[in-house]
């Protein structure tokens, strides 16, 4: 019996276990989703030499190029900020589906903070705007870690309602006189001025190139969510909590407390992704900046095993799907719809690691070798 | 029907969980199968009744070789297994229990309960078993339901019936109605194997006895014979001081003092009724009682898990009515928890982290926001060590280790720091015995130095094992109280007090 524990068991902190699940499996994934997209688009009429041709665009507009790795990591940067708040919230239990209404408010916040800022140096306005997204994102989503630790209210019915309330608050706000443009009818905020934005950093390679400094911001929190997981007494919480709630609660942890702060820690992180997008791509806000990247960003959490580092090279994938798609459609023609199936089967696959292992049983270590109860 | 097990084999990948185990069940014997958790009884045993196929070796009945591809053929074969956890549907019938899988059925797919409710009472009154076989399963007492159990496999023609730790659930008189029932199978004709941990029971019921050690038969022999010392020994592997050490008896002040507690349950029925009771320093108080009279509630409502409704508690002499599990444990009260699985580990941390599950916040380990996990991981290696926590490394999870090591663990948490209080809910339920005798020790350990111990276990000799004054609880209350120390304490006359005739 013990030699059946050693191999599990080793003491090592990254075991074959682990391996497996972590990458072996997302990596498998991968690769079964693109096989099954090439066979979605042979079953669509398209011939196999334009199938082979958007692949080889996917790549090159992936990582072909200086732009193209530059639009893969933008598109990758608010993906991996929300994918770590909801990666939090997994491991404590929770399941946000807020992150958009998070980004939504956070964003918007931080347009309203740098616009007031504008006239401050850099150093105030800039972090000045990055602090109100993610105050707005840690209270927005607050609300429903309250509801859930004061009522039991459900967090996945609480934050899909947020969710819908976000949206419409904010085609209200943008028609407001204090946020919306001078002179402007429509529904858009005003810009924000130079001080808050985020600086682009390739500019000079070439102007047009649009990876911002946003990536740095990212960066350091995937570290800080890895020191608040696994080095910090919050997050020892964080995980107790969602690994066994009860054990948590008898060993004198607050289950209240652990669920509304770890809410409102994912709320910050998706509010720093609304915050990304305003202030380091569009430069303002409009209806629906949000894009759905709060709804990708499950996706994100859940393929990078909502380890932080795992969410960090998910959100990179997804980001590169989406450089990549859009260069697949230019160059074959392809729909960009494609991506998005390709985008689920993956989230298919890995929700089922059994059918991954099924399909390429070589990849792990054989059944039967599994700890025997006797 | 005569059964033997020849040279078998039974490997999971490069695991051995049975070796070369020869045995041999004989009609009208019951055979005692000893084993700690983890030896291998249950994997043996599954062999038998069809769930695994051995790697090697054969099963011969009255000769002849047999092969099992499942279940199905080792029960038409006359082998039936009575699982420790019942599968039973709660809200049948006795009879449509009973028959379930093997429903008899007349024109137009007609279910013939009557056929069924005529078999099922015949066989009650035969083997004495007493079921009514009308009752709903969730209105039966826990012994009545294990009877259901033997029913369901006597209708199916069984002549070897495997009992798996069937006494685990029973109450003392429960278990002396089910050795009777036993004792009348094995008149009749049937073989028993009778799979068990506890010495008292097996030496009492077994005309055979075979210890099973790491997988293989390391002893067998005739019960009259053998002692509990030596029936240890063989099923541990080294000589086992079954007695605990202690310290005479010399209570000190109170500690904890309970003040007319009343809890209720969630569905608002009186869980723990007026009770009163007092814990001195130097003392172990064992609460006896069958499982669900309250137990549960008043050991969380100790630990601040749950609010009492009316009552005082008092520790220390401060009043701790209301006050949080982490003050409480700040104030030096430890918590063992009933169900270690549920409510005292983290199966997916390490050994380390469950070991600082409820002091990872203050000094020496928390270090600003963070956590030090160097120091924890020494601290936890040290005391996994001095509590004979075996693990292959404090990083490992702890839903690797065996239900021993598991309890241990939460046993190292809780005592190796300075406490004044001890309160343990079924501190050795379900472990082996050298991890019980660990506990046991450290429990006892904790009393000579002054602790008060509050230990509530629904295994009597644990409580008479330990206690230097003795409770039952019965629907909530206290019913009967013993000092073995001042008068010799009967164990029958406690089990009646349990089942309520003291009231």
């Amino acid at each position: 019996m013990s030699d059946a524990m050693t191999d599990a068991t080793q003491g090592k902190v990254f075991g074959r276990t682990q391996l497996e699940d972590m990458v072996i499996v997302p990596l498998f994934a991968l690769v079964a989703a693109l096989v099954l997209g090439a066979l979605v688009m042979a079953a669509t009429g398209v011939s196999p030499a334009t199938i082979a041709q958007s692949y080889v665009a996917l790549l090159k507009g992936s990582v072909g190029s200086v732009n193209a790795i530059s639009e893969t990591l933008t598109a990758a940067l608010p993906l991996v900020l929300a994918g770590l708040g909801l990666a939090l919230g997994f491991r404590s239990g929770l399941f946000n589906i807020g992150a958009e209404g998070q980004i939504v408010v956070g964003g918007l916040a931080a347009v309203v903070a740098g616009v007031a800022l504008g006239d401050m140096s850099a150093f105030i306005a800039l972090p000045g705007a990055l602090l109100a997204g993610a105050a707005a994102g840690a209270f927005y989503a607050g609300i429903a870690g309250w509801l859930r630790a004061a009522t039991g209210a459900h967090e996945v019915i609480t934050t899909i309602m947020l969710n819908l309330i976000s949206f419409r608050l904010l085609d209200y706000l943008l028609r407001t006189p204090f946020i919306q443009k001078e002179g402007r009818a429509d529904p858009i905020s005003k810009s924000v001025p130079d001080a808050a934005e985020l600086p682009k950093l390739l500019t000079f390679l070439d102007a047009n190139l649009r990876l911002h400094a946003g990536l740095f911001l990212t960066l350091a929190m995937v570290a800080f969510a890895y020191w608040l997981l696994f080095r910090s007494k919050l997050g020892f919480e964080f995980r107790a909590s969602g690994e066994n709630a009860v054990a948590a609660r008898f060993a004198g942890m607050s289950a209240g407390w652990t669920i509304v702060l770890a809410m409102a820690v994912a709320g910050a992180l998706a509010g720093l992704a609304g915050a990304n997008q305003t202030l380091g791509i569009l430069g303002r806000a409009t209806p629906g900046f949000s894009a759905g990247i709060g709804f990708d960003a499950i996706a994100v959490a859940l393929l990078g095993r909502s380890h932080p580092v795992g969410v960090f090279f998910a959100g990179v994938l997804f980001g590169a799907l989406e450089a990549g798609g859009r260069q697949m459609q230019v160059d074959a023609g392809v729909s960009i719809d494609l991506i998005g199936i390709i985008q689920s089967l993956i989230i298919v696959f890995i929700a089922a690691p059994l059918l991954v292992k099924a399909i390429f049983p070589w990849g792990f270590r054989k059944a039967g070798k599994r700890e025997n109860k006797s | 029907m005569r059964v033997e097990l020849k040279n078998i084999t039974k490997r999971f990948g490069p695991v051995v969980a049975n070796k070369g185990v020869d045995l041999t069940i004989e009609p009208g014997e019951v055979l005692g199968l000893l084993g700690e958790n983890g030896a291998g009884k249950s994997t043996l045993m599954n062999v038998l009744c069809g769930l695994y196929e051995p790697t090697e070796g054969e099963i011969l009945i009255d000769g002849r070789p047999v092969t099992f591809a499942g279940p199905g053929d080792a029960i038409r074969a006359g082998i039936g297994m009575v699982h420790q956890h019942f599968m039973l549907v709660p809200v049948f019938t006795v009879t449509e229990n009973v028959i379930l899988g093997i429903e008899p059925v007349g024109q137009l797919d007609h279910l013939d309960l009557k056929t069924a409710r005529a078999e099922v009472e015949r066989l009650s009154t035969q083997y004495g078993l007493t079921v009514d076989p009308d009752a709903t399963i969730e209105t039966l007492p826990v012994g009545v339901q294990q009877r259901v159990e033997i029913i369901k496999v006597l209708i199916r023609e069984a002549d070897v019936l495997i009992l798996d730790e069937p006494t685990a659930v029973l109450t003392p008189q429960e278990v002396d109605e089910f050795f009777q029932i036993v004792r009348s199978l094995c008149d009749a004709g049937k073989a028993i194997v009778f799979i068990t941990h506890k010495l008292n029971e097996i030496l009492e019921v077994s005309d055979r006895i075979a210890v099973i050690r790491r997988g293989e038969i390391v002893g067998s022999g005739d019960p009259k014979k053998l002692t509990r010392p030596e029936l240890a020994e063989m099923m541990v592997g080294h000589p086992v001081d079954l007695d605990v050490a202690r310290a005479p008896f010399a209570p000190g002040e109170v500690i904890l003092d309970i003040q007319g507690l009343t809890i209720l349950r969630p569905d608002g029925a009186v869980a723990v009724d007026d009770l009163t009771l007092q814990v001195h320093s130097g003392e172990v108080v064992g609460i006896a009682g069958v499982q669900g009279n309250g137990q549960s509630a008043l050991i969380e409502a100790l630990a601040g898990l749950r609010r009492p409704v009316a009552g005082r508690v008092g520790f220390d002499g401060t009043d701790i009515t209301n006050a949080s599990p982490r003050a409480r444990h700040r104030m030096g009260i430890a918590h063992i928890p009933e169900d270690r699985q549920r409510a005292g580990l983290i199966g997916n941390f390490s050994v380390a982290e469950n070991m600082v599950l409820d002091s990872y916040y203050g000094p020496p380990f928390a270090k600003g926001p963070g956590i030090d996990w160097h120091r924890v991981h020494e601290d936890a290696a040290a005391v996994a060590k001095e509590y004979d926590v075996r693990t292959p490394s404090v990083r490992s999870a702890a839903a690797h280790l065996s239900g021993g090591n598991q309890q241990k663990l939460v046993v190292a948490r809780e005592l190796s720091r300075d406490t004044r209080l001890v309160i343990a809910g079924q501190p050795t339920r379900g472990l082996d015995v050298g991890s019980i005798a660990f506990i046991h020790e450290r429990l006892i350990a904790a009393r000579d130095e002054g602790d008060g111990v509050l230990i509530v276990s629904s295994e009597l000799d644990e409580i008479m094992a330990l206690s230097d004054r003795i409770l039952v609880m019965f629907k909530g209350r206290v019913v009967a109280e013993y000092t073995p120390h001042e008068a010799p304490v009967d164990k029958g006359t406690i089990g009646l007090a349990m089942a309520g005739a003291a009231t």
